[in-house]
């Protein structure tokens, strides 16, 4: 599903934060090339 | 979404273009992840960021979707983001998301 493949993470403050996606899709052998943790209040 | 990010994720599509290119979000607020999800697929549904009228289409996944758990390794999902799974519908959140997808 994310193997090869180029991704952005748009994390959130309250949610999932940006770097704890990010782990996880590099765990999985994609390549993180955009990570911010937004906040939406 | 933030104007800062739209204007990043658009430069992003161009160069890299849409087809290898995955956005996987973690708002917790599921409307304001429907909402980032449309306007990195048909576009700024606000018609004020960079995003504004840009079909980026791109697939759009969430990190708390049933489907993308099942991707990621049990004991690093259960430390990053499985906290989350007790505070929201994560069935719920993967319909919504399979619906945004199919839409593309």
């Amino acid at each position: 599903m994310f193997k090869g493949k180029k991704v952005i993470v748009l994390g959130e403050r309250d949610g999932v934060p940006g770097p704890a996606i990010a782990a996880c899709m590099e765990a999985v052998g994609a390549e993180v090339i955009f990570t911010a943790t937004e906040c939406f209040v | 979404m933030d104007m800062e990010n739209q204007s990043t994720i658009k430069k992003l599509a161009e160069e890299n273009g849409a087809d290898r290119l995955v956005v996987v979000l973690g708002a917790t607020d599921l409307q304001g992840a429907e909402i980032a999800a449309t306007t990195v697929t048909v576009g700024d549904p606000s018609f004020t960021g960079p995003l504004a009228g840009a079909s980026l289409g791109l697939p759009v996944y969430h990190i708390l979707e049933p489907e993308v758990k099942k991707a990621i390794p049990e004991d690093i999902y259960a430390e990053q983001a499985g906290f989350l799974e007790m505070v929201v519908d994560t069935e719920e959140v993967g319909r919504k998301f399979k619906k945004i997808r199919e839409g593309i």
